[in-house]
């Protein structure tokens, strides 16, 4: 089936710097797909090269099949909902998600646009300007002014950044559950990993412009193909070369009797996180070592602990390139 | 802290009681008086000059006068708005732009008039040029007539117009101008749905600042329309020096002033006292 | 759409600028026709030698740095005590005079200044057009303070006075301090809306106290004179200098 975005070399360059370097994925339709990676890393450059904001330097941008790198973003069938919400000030809720629809010549507009009120759940706040809403109620204001318009792909800037954080978990369900019910493509720009691993059916990693892996949440953890992905995603021992996640890892008194590998440390902390014990503790090597143990242990620093975990549970990946 | 208030007001509050207040009302006053013999006024008491006024005489002035200041300011506006965004755009540059609107008006009015009579006189640049590349074989009356009066305006008062168009402009959040392109609108139509809507707190202050003014010109209509284009302040100041009659010349002020309090009243709506 | 604009913009700006550079330019011209001849400073030697030209300039000088010391003074003071709490018919009043066509003011002032003239025997003078100069340079001034207290954290006055200042302390060693660049550009303002104003000065002014434009509006009335040219150039490029060199001082 053809995607219905793809990116082909897609480059960007600005006179100082190079942020997007031969950038390729494709996203298939009605996936909820995440662009992952630290701040700078060209994520939303991206993002901006493909709602037509900014114009790539090289490479091809396909929308179903069809180039797009010469269309402006008022011809791009792509919408985008920004950070900031960028709701229109002077429009009320209504306004703002009429504005798209108003554009287009569409006749019968009340209909779409109270549906896409009750999808979002602000009915009853129709006549009310921006100023007058709450964070999470502009967020939802600017969903469904993209929304209303059915676009091939919703493009969404970091949008649960600037909300409290119990309403951002709050919102990340909604986000999914309104994805999975309106079937159109999303494509989503985060920083937080737990954000990208919960909501994404396919996740691409960025780092300095350039992608580093692309796959599902659970195989980029499990399997991921360079160091900084292994990090970005999760936290991870490096120990001689070899990398081992702090879950992975099994801490005891005594010495394992199996074929494992094993290191003997001292404990240096253990913090009581609520459901687990974060216990970091040193080898005699000098090697620092995190590691979780059950929140019903009892450490102290200063004892001795064996600290062990099977060949399976490691990750042998290429140092980065400098 | 209220003894240092009232010293610190107090000698503020005197100059715009005693030199400002005060005489507005003794203009007031002098409006409902009569014309002395020869150079003072005094009773009986009339309204005869503000009944003077209905004359259509000076209908067409006030007319004229209007016209010429609304004309200006729709051409300040025309001229300046894209200025205005230009420097709102032009990132670390947005100074020394602003300067270079500036500079020109903060040094001198006067010569800034008289460097249009310089080109636009009969033997002036503007008709040499003219002449020089044959588009016309005689010089053309360029001065002493409305034209030459709408351009001394419109040049005298742009930058009023720039300086408040570019603080709305640079308020704009640029991601509402992506959001409406995002949205389906092609250019022209985010021009007027949204940028123009938002910078309209600034499009009122500018042609506050550039109609009022206008309405009242003394200098551009004297110097640049010679005796055919009259308006209302070169009427004023008439009455106050060659024409000696005082009272009229009052009436007609005030009545200047009523006009410009409704139009603020109307332009600023509950938000004049913003503007300051 | 960027391109367009920018070209738009030097046009614009060209059109700003070109006519006061034309007349700076001809100014150095020896003929007094538009046709260039040769180069000369004719024209300025004779703006120099004007008696009324030199009178009217030194007028001008004095009475814009009386009028800018008493305006920035009262101002300031007058934007610090507006700002302590505001009160609305003074700001009212202050807007007004802002406003007000500068016709109906000089007229206002000229009716005032006769009015009083009947009980003391004084006359039209310096000193008239003085004052006059301080009423509408208040307004100016206010503005320009007003809008550099805006900024000021009334934090620091609390704290301050936690620390055992006094009022007048803290206006003195606190809010000062911090209104200095905006007082100095009040000043500037006040200074070139002074030295350029033609309407209200020649409406009280005396016989004795000819200012520069009132020189210059009676020379162009006449028609057009390369000495003008000069004497604009002069103004122009000097009030020009001196304003760029002030914000130079005012950024570092």
């Amino acid at each position: 089936m053809q995607p219905v975005l793809e990116l082909r070399g897609v480059t960007k360059d600005y006179s100082a710097h190079r942020a997007v370097d031969d950038v390729s994925f494709t996203v298939q339709r009605g996936a909820f797909f995440s662009l992952l990676g630290p701040s700078g890393c060209g994520k939303t450059t991206t993002l901006r090269l493909i709602a037509g904001f900014e114009r790539a330097s090289s490479g091809e941008i396909l929308l179903n099949g069809r180039i797009i790198n010469d269309a402006p973003p008022y011809c791009r069938n792509v919408s985008t909902v920004f950070q900031n919400y960028a709701l229109f000030p002077h429009l009320t809720v209504r306004g703002n998600i009429e504005f798209g629809l108003r554009r287009k010549g569409v006749r019968d507009m009340a209909g779409r646009v109270n549906a896409a009120i009750d999808l979002v759940r602000l009915a009853g706040k129709e006549s009310r300007k921006p100023s007058e809403l709450s964070g999470g109620e502009k967020q939802r204001v600017a969903l469904a002014r993209s929304l209303v318009l059915s676009p091939d792909v919703l493009l969404l800037d970091e949008p649960l950044s600037a909300l409290d954080p119990n309403l951002r978990l709050e919102m990340r369900a909604e986000l999914k559950s309104l994805q999975q019910k309106v079937g159109i493509t999303f494509l989503f720009v985060t920083h937080d990993r737990e954000e990208a691993l919960s909501l994404s059916d396919q996740l691409a990693v960025m780092n300095r412009g350039r992608i580093e892996q692309v796959g599902a949440p659970r195989e980029l953890y499990l399997t991921p193909r360079t160091r900084f992905v292994a990090g970005f995603l999760g936290s991870i021992n490096w120990i001689d070369g070899v990398g081992v996640r702090p879950e992975a890892i099994r801490l005891t008194r005594t010495a394992p009797q199996n074929d494992v590998r094993r290191r003997r440390a001292r404990v240096e902390s253990a913090v009581f996180l609520g459901n687990r014990l974060q216990v970091r503790s040193r080898t005699g090597a000098g090697e620092l070592i995190v590691a979780e143990a059950s929140h019903s242990e009892e450490l102290r620093p200063g004892e001795t602990v064996h600290l062990w975990w099977t060949a399976a549970d490691e990750l042998v990946l290429p140092p980065e390139p400098q | 802290m209220n003894r240092v208030r009232a010293i610190a007001l107090t000698p503020g509050a005197a100059v715009i009681v005693v030199l400002f207040l005060i005489p507005l009302a003794i203009t007031c006053a002098y409006s409902a008086l009569t014309r002395g013999a020869y150079f003072g006024l005094g009773p009986p008491w009339t309204a005869d000059n503000y009944r003077r006024l209905a004359d259509p005489l000076y209908g067409m002035v006030f007319l004229r006068s209007f016209a010429l200041a609304a004309a200006s300011t729709a051409i300040c506006f025309l001229l300046g708005f894209p200025l205005a965004v230009f420097i709102a755009r032009s990132g670390r540059r947005k100074n020394l732009y602003l300067h270079l609107v500036i500079l020109p008006f903060w040094t001198s009015q006067l010569v800034r008039i008289y460097a249009w009579m310089f080109l636009l006189r009969e033997t002036g640049l503007a008709n040499g040029i003219l002449q020089a590349l044959g588009i016309i074989r005689a010089p053309l009356p360029l001065l002493y007539n409305d034209g030459a009066v709408l351009l001394g305006l419109v040049y005298a008062h742009l930058p009023f117009m720039v300086l408040p168009l570019y603080a709305a402009l640079e308020r704009l959040d640029p991601n509402l101008l992506e959001a409406s392109a995002d949205l389906g609108a092609r250019p022209w139509t985010t021009l007027s749905r949204v940028m123009l809507p938002l910078a309209a707190p600034g499009i009122r202050a500018g042609a506050v600042l550039v109609f009022v003014p206008c309405l009242g010109a003394f200098l551009v209509p004297d110097l640049l329309g010679g005796g055919k284009s009259i308006m209302i302040g070169t009427v004023i100041q008439n009455q106050f020096t060659t024409a000696r009659d005082w009272p009229f010349g009052a009436a007609m002020s005030l009545v200047v002033m009523v006009i410009v309090l409704v139009l603020l009243w109307v332009g600023a709506g509950r938000r004049g006292e913003d503007l300051l | 759409m960027k391109r367009a604009l920018a070209l738009y913009a030097v046009a614009a700006y060209a059109f700003l600028h070109a006519p006061l550079l034309i007349l700076a330019a001809f100014s150095f011209n020896r003929s007094r026709y538009t046709v260039w001849t040769s180069f000369s400073l004719d024209w300025y030697r004779a703006a120099f030698r004007d008696h009324q030209l030199r009178e009217g300039a030194w007028n001008s000088i004095l009475i814009a740095v009386t009028a800018t010391t008493i305006s920035t003074a009262v101002g300031a003071l007058f934007a610090y005590g507006l700002w302590k709490r505001r009160s609305r018919w003074l700001s009212a009043s202050l807007y007004l005079s802002l406003i007000t066509p500068e016709i109906v003011t000089g007229v206002s002032l000229l009716a005032f200044y006769q009015w009083i003239f009947q009980f003391w025997r004084l006359h039209l003078g310096m000193c008239t057009v003085v004052f006059a100069h301080v009423s509408f340079c208040i307004a100016y001034v206010v503005l320009v303070v007003a809008a550099r207290l805006r900024g000021f954290d009334p934090g620091l006055e609390d704290a301050a006075l936690d620390l055992g200042a006094t009022e007048w302390g803290i206006f003195w060693h606190v809010v000062l301090p911090y209104l200095k660049p905006g007082i100095l550009a009040a000043a500037l303002l006040a200074f070139t809306v002074s030295i350029d104003d033609y309407v209200i000065t020649s409406l009280v002014a005396g016989v004795d106290s000819q200012t520069l434009p009132m020189v210059i509006y009676a020379m162009a009335r006449r028609g057009v004179n390369p000495v003008v040219n000069a004497v604009s150039s002069v103004i122009v490029f000097g009030l020009g200098a001196m304003i760029l060199i002030s914000e130079r001082l005012r950024a570092s």
